[in-house]
């Protein structure tokens, strides 16, 4: 283990904004594409016959 | 025992087979994940030189890799549709195109996070960023493109030709901190030397790298899923049920 304390750990090394932001884009980002697929899934289910015209 | 895979060539086949296959790459994707977050973030040292600020390679370089791959997976997808002429081929390009996308635009994101507090700034317009960046406008163009045409066998092959003239990017991405003076450091994993840091540090990186390969295959069985379904509409086997 690297850290002495979870502060020190959330600090990253006077890195947090870089480090932390890095890490919520990427898990906002994957969060959203599985929501969309979700959404995409239930549009299809709810009327197979409206949705976008293939 | 000879399994015919050509079986699976089919939207028919393959829709419910991507169905079971769909939640275990995903399952799989985040188990690692929480093995390489664990590893990367708790127990892999802070570099001497870059302090923790170095932490982001684990997205990064995972996110960065996956981009080019599933670019040239979407391309051979692409090619074996004009060769094979196959639908399901056509698809699963489709299919793939979103979640390059995504992992393109967090590996530039990340990037410009990290380049920030290493270079002291968020952007520079050297050659493995600037051939990143285009190709975010390639998996927008093939998405853009795919969109605009109506006739959907043509929107098939018009964004495949794309996809597949734009494959020459892969290499210049890859290449480009060798053939230019880039500020862009070289690769830190290489087949043919040893690793350039902590081995703590390259067992996060691959792991992380492993879950996005793992996230990016279950996303896309998804996806193919619910193209195949808007494609197949009013097919006899594709009833209610069946819905994804």
């Amino acid at each position: 283990m690297s850290w002495n304390s979870a502060g020190e750990f959330f600090a990253m090394g006077g890195y947090a904004f870089y480090v932390w932001g890095s890490y919520a884009v990427a898990a906002v980002c994957i969060a959203g594409e599985l929501w969309w697929l979700r959404h995409r899934a239930e549009t299809l289910r709810s009327r197979p016959g409206l949705s976008r015209q293939p | 025992m000879a399994i015919n895979i050509w079986k699976y060539a089919s939207p028919q086949t393959f829709y419910p087979l991507a169905g079971k296959l769909a939640p275990w790459f995903l399952a799989l994707a985040a188990v690692l994940a929480l093995v390489g977050l664990y590893i990367g973030l708790l127990v892999a040292p802070t570099d001497f030189q870059q302090g923790n600020a170095y932490r982001i390679i684990f997205i990064h370089v995972a996110a960065a890799w996956m981009s080019m791959f599933i670019y040239l997976v979407m391309a051979f997808w692409c090619a074996v549709g004009f060769v094979m002429n196959t639908r399901l081929s056509f698809m699963m390009a489709l299919a793939l195109a979103p979640t390059g996308a995504l992992f393109t635009f967090i590996a530039l994101w990340t990037g410009a996070l990290w380049g920030k507090p290493t270079w002291g700034t968020w952007w520079v317009w050297d050659a493995r960023i600037t051939s990143e960046l285009i190709l975010l406008f390639l998996y927008i163009g093939f998405l853009s493109l795919h969109a605009a045409i109506e006739d959907l066998r043509r929107a098939d092959r018009a964004a495949a030709l794309l996809a597949l003239v734009g494959a020459i990017n892969v290499p210049i991405i890859y290449y480009s901190v060798k053939w230019w003076n880039t500020l862009h450091q070289g690769a830190s994993v290489s087949l043919t030397r040893a690793p350039s840091m902590a081995s703590t540090m390259l067992v996060a990186m691959l792991i992380m790298s492993l879950a996005a390969w793992m996230y990016a295959i279950g996303a896309s069985l998804l996806r193919v899923r619910i193209i195949i379904a808007e494609r197949e509409r009013g097919a006899d086997w594709l009833e209610a049920g069946a819905l994804p």
